[in-house]
């Protein structure tokens, strides 16, 4: 069912800047060439029924609904599929046309249950609205013959063509019975989605809609994208919570809260009930597209263990005392006030999250700054993106992404290199797949063969698949190639970049040291394999990169970044549409929370803390006096919490104890300090070590904006009162007050006007130009009114392009006879990186458990069969989980996802980090993998301790009940 | 903080750099990094770590320590002014 708000012009909009003039039922209509006389008729204002056609969906011309009288034209032509021409004319409302279509629905309904009034698609069902439309008054053939309606005959035998309601899937149902094989589901799996796993099956009356091969939906290739629930008409294929609730009332529009895309969706609404979040189709990052998580996986919102009532205790041993906001406020702003008395200004900071608003994380980097006078304020990007913002500074000037989504329209060559779109940037992904059917050649340089690589209707022209920890020699090996092969785009070069760094690169990486043959044992990809991608990637037109943590998460991830950079400089792939350098985020505000100044050395907008004017503006805004050294970075806050200097931390919507590496070095950081501060939803696991529990709000609780990889700020906008009393920016708000640093805020829009007004690249950013514009990409000031979709053009934002030498350091995280395999984490689709929200909802079903991904080849050597409960043991700490034997993976190499606490994925991951950001080398570890037959001890621990956390929570919880 | 961590890094950090045929201004580069991405009481310790004979720095690792006492006293300086 489509959104309870949108219309539906029948047919995409076409982009043509030629116009064409026809007459639709004596009107005059201007519209692009190509466009359909239907979506011409819609647009003047002109409904003509359909049934098969939605514009979502390329026209399919086969409900025979639409039909026309078009002049000098015979017969009726299908309005959908038939593109206006200059002077035609067309009658869409003839007694004839009128004859015809009530024929077709009396067909139609020939076959459909008549059960209007208890059908969840009631009111909002376009099958029983076409009825009306046309006039539908009797059914001349009855209902006793051949159908998909009964499951029994009128003789009382089974009907061979009903097929009974699948209900596998736990957020919708397909019920076959009310099914008029429009195929818009099957093409939304096929054009939207890319997954292609709806197919008709058989022919003439026997055709019906399958999943698979004719499996029940769960076990089917769906992703439970939901774009056949979008598109269907009729109630054939529903949400089981519209089914549950009924029809929504209202409907808002807000921004997902998963990952770096950042979906547009309407939350469709009965009063502050969600009923159903549909993907919105004016969307600037997800033209009305949608995944599992962002449309389904929203029940954690509302999960009985959100709590929502501050608590304190004074040791992790103790029962948690419920209190007042106004005790739990004062309590911490008295052991912060306390622990600086004592241990000095610098003992406390504060870690802001991905998951907050901009609104929300630079308020938490002003209270650290202002309010307890040090830049100790770190973000989760430390531990996923800080490398990108560092390598793309250095070369191209600015820490950011270069392009739109869209741009991937216009790419010629798309380059993939340690990103797994399909799972992990899902709707980006089926974008990237649109663009990939239709043409574009593909490269993918990654140690697994990610479903992108042989995926319906693509395959790589190269899957570099190299060894992990070699991504910055492979990308010097192709750097080479460029430069030796004559490949550069030298007037590019002379034009836009710095000659001199250029010239010390290409004699750099032009030495024999890195050519493919020389590295072809380091990098185990074949040589001939690197020519050919660096050639098509030089000179298969315009050529785009995107990456992901695969890049950045590594000792080197700084320098892979910026070798990217090199590559796209040097062919000149940057400065327009279809190229550039895109690195594709984890989290939904992944890009804004570096932008808003959560890092500790710089201020919002990437500004250093020593540059005096920028400190000076800050300081005469806020009216304090602000350091000018960098603060701790969050694995350096564990050090100085271990060492005894670091004693007190205000956490806002992040679980260290789960994402960080190390864990066992974690929890000790976290045990050694004396007031750590969670403001979460969960009982997360860092909760487990914290003094003070603050209650945070879902992004459905609250406004504010998030800014997407795409640099695109969106509006949040709550939807629901806060569960907890008070939005999260509200929070730090009170304890800013209650430290002393007076705050007075009345809305995020106000916070975000104070970010305009202090952040250049921001200048012409407000709530209410975001409201007109639908959503805005930075930079948005005098210069680019409207923001910018493509940065670079003409002139990079730091003047000439900087070319940076990129030395392969090969990572000291080495396998020997101890520790022979390597690991490397990732990600699934329907779980989100720690998994408290998705683990809460349904999602589980399609993984309940993260698995360790092995060879066959490994997986023998060792004995273990699939299901198989394995030890992986690295140097810093053991784990047990259980094997799934993959192909995709390669013999020496081993896999595991980290969405659940107990599979002490990071209890494995060692301490070894980028060398400029510190960001954590996750996805290499050297390990040895055995059988087993009992969990770990540390597991053992985790369990014991994790047990008598949550018996403390329910001890508090039961005393406030019986009080 | 626990030494042998802050060395590891600053290794790390030299491996970078040492891509520079220019050693000075590698070492530059590698004080230039501290200065501007480590809290100051790491530095301290860095700094005081040399003094005491710096083990376990690389070479290309103490001629960037070198340089990184030497701005952070210049400052010190002009602060002191």
């Amino acid at each position: 069912m489509l959104s309870i708000v949108e219309i539906d012009r029948g047919t995409p909009g076409v982009k043509s800047d030629t116009l064409v003039t026809l007459d639709i039922d004596g009107r005059s209509i201007s519209v692009p060439e190509g466009t359909s006389v239907m979506r011409a008729a819609s647009q003047a204002g002109i409904s003509i029924p359909k049934l098969c056609a939605t514009d979502m969906l390329e026209a399919f011309g086969s409900c025979r609904l639409c039909l026309v009288e078009i002049e000098g034209r015979k017969g009726y032509p299908a309005s959908c599929t038939t593109p206006v021409a200059a002077g035609m004319k067309v009658n869409t409302q003839t007694p004839k046309l009128a004859d015809i279509r009530r024929g077709v629905m009396e067909l139609y309904i020939s076959d459909h249950p008549l059960d209007c009034l208890t059908c969840p698609a009631n009111g909002h069902c376009e099958l029983q609205d076409m009825a009306g439309v046309v006039g539908l008054r009797e059914v001349r053939y009855g209902y006793d013959g051949a159908n998909h309606v009964y499951a029994k005959t009128k003789q009382g035998e089974t009907n061979p063509h009903f097929v009974a309601k699948d209900e596998s899937n736990p957020y919708f149902t397909f019920d076959p019975s009310k099914c008029i094989v429009c195929s818009r589901c099957v093409r939304a799996c096929d054009e939207v989605q890319g997954t292609f796993a709806l197919t008709i099956q058989g022919r003439g009356f026997e055709s019906k809609v399958a999943a698979s091969e004719d499996s029940r939906f769960l076990d089917s290739e769906c992703v439970s994208c939901g774009a056949c629930v979008q598109a269907c008409p009729t109630a054939t294929l529903s949400e089981k919570s519209l089914i549950d609730r009924g029809q929504a009332e209202h409907s808002v529009v807000t921004t997902c809260a998963y990952c770096g895309v950042g979906c547009s969706f309407r939350a469709e609404m009965k009063g502050e009930e969600i009923v159903r979040m549909v993907p919105n189709k004016d969307g600037h990052a997800n033209h009305g597209h949608s995944c599992v998580k962002g449309r389904f996986a929203i029940g954690y919102a509302t999960h009985p263990d959100r709590i929502n009532t501050p608590m304190i205790r004074q040791k992790i041993s103790d029962p948690w005392r419920i209190v007042s906001w106004e005790e739990a406020i004062a309590h911490v702003a008295g052991e912060f006030k306390r622990l600086q008395a004592s241990y000095g200004k610098f003992s406390i900071g504060g870690i802001t999250s991905s998951r907050c608003t901009n609104e929300e994380t630079y308020l938490v980097q002003k209270l650290v700054r202002a309010g307890f006078g040090n830049n100790n304020v770190d973000t989760c990007a430390r531990v996923c993106h800080s490398p990108t913002g560092y390598g793309l500074k250095a070369t191209l000037g600015e820490s950011a992404g270069t392009q739109d989504f869209d741009s991937v329209e216009q790419t010629d060559v798309v380059l993939v290199i340690g990103a797994n779109p399909t799972d992990a940037h899902p709707v980006f992904g089926s974008q990237m797949k649109q663009r990939l059917r239709a043409g574009a050649k593909l490269i993918v340089i990654d140690p697994r063969r990610i479903d992108l690589v042989r995926t319906p209707h693509i395959k790589a022209d190269y899957h570099l698949k190299l060894k992990p920890g070699t991504n910055v020699a492979v990308l010097d090996t192709l750097a080479h190639v460029i430069v030796t092969e004559g490949l550069v785009d030298e007037a590019f070069v002379a034009s836009r970049c710095e000659l001199e760094a250029f010239a010390k690169w290409r004699a750099f990486v032009a030495q024999d040291k890195y050519s493919p043959e020389a590295m072809e044992t380091e990098t185990g990809v074949p040589a001939a394999l690197v020519r050919g991608a660096a050639r098509l990637y030089a000179t298969g037109g315009n050529a785009a990169i995107y990456y992901g943590l695969g890049v950045t998460e590594h000792s080197q991830g700084s320098t892979a970044v910026m070798g990217i950079a090199n590559l796209a400089m040097a062919t000149g792939n940057i400065g327009r549409k279809g190229v550039g350098v895109n690195p594709l985020r984890g989290q939904n505000n992944v890009q804004g929370s570096c932008d808003m100044g959560s890092f500790p050395h710089e201020f919002p907008g990437y500004r250093h803390v020593s540059d005096a004017v920028v400190r000076a503006s800050f300081e005469s805004a806020w009216g304090v006096h602000l350091h000018d050294e960098p603060g701790l970075r969050i694995p350096n806050m564990f050090e100085a919490a271990v060492d005894g200097t670091f004693k007190g931390l205000y956490i806002e919507g992040e679980d260290i104890a789960q994402s960080d590496p190390n864990t066992q070095h974690v929890t000790a950081a976290l045990e050694a300090m004396e007031c750590v501060v969670v403001q979460d939803l969960f009982l997360n696991e860092t909760a487990k070590y914290a003094h003070v529990f603050l209650p945070g709000c879902s992004f459905l609780e609250k406004d504010g904006t998030f800014t997407n990889a795409e640099r695109r700020i969106s509006r949040v906008r709550k939807v629901m009162e806060p569960k907890g009393r008070y939005a999260d920016w509200e929070v730090t708000q009170l304890l800013a007050n209650a430290m002393g640093y007076p705050m007075h805020y009345s809305h995020p829009s106000e916070i975000m006007d104070e970010i305009a007004r202090l952040t250049p690249t921001f200048h012409g950013v407000s709530f209410d130009k975001i409201e007109q514009l639908g959503s805005i990409q930075w930079p948005c000031n005098e210069q680019h009114p409207d923001g910018t979709p493509v940065m670079h053009v003409g002139e990079f934002v730091r003047g000439k392009g900087r070319f940076m030498l990129t030395e392969y350091v090969p990572t000291s995280e080495k396998v020997n006879a101890k520790h022979p395999l390597i690991l490397t984490t990732g990600r699934i689709l329907s779980q989100y990186n720690v998994g408290a929200q998705t683990r809460r909802t349904a999602n589980v079903m399609w993984h309940d458990e993260d698995r360790l991904e092995i060879h066959p080849h490994d997986a023998e050597e060792r004995g273990i069969n699939e299901d198989d409960w394995v030890g992986v043991e690295s140097r810093a700490g053991q784990t047990v989980l259980r094997a799934r034997i993959s192909e995709r993976m390669q013999p020496g190499v081993v896999y595991t996802t980290f969405h659940f606490p107990g599979s002490g994925a990071n209890v494995i991951t060692t301490e070894n980090s980028d060398w400029a950001t510190n960001c954590p080398e996750y996805k290499v570890t050297a390990v040895q993998v055995t059988r087993v037959s009992q969990p770990s001890e540390w597991q053992k621990r985790y369990q014991a301790f994790s047990n008598e956390q949550q018996s403390l929570l329910e001890q508090s919880l039961d005393a406030t009940e019986t009080r | 903080m626990n030494i042998e961590r802050l060395v590891t890094m600053i290794n790390d950090i030299s491996h970078y750099f040492a891509a520079d045929l220019d050693h000075a201004a590698g070492a530059a580069s590698i004080a230039d990094h501290l200065k501007k991405f480590w809290e100051p009481g790491m530095r301290k310790q860095i700094v005081a770590h040399l003094a005491a004979g710096g083990e376990g720095l690389e070479p290309l690792a103490k001629t960037g320590v070198e340089k990184l006492s030497e701005l952070d006293s210049k400052s010190a300086a002009v602060n002191r002014q």
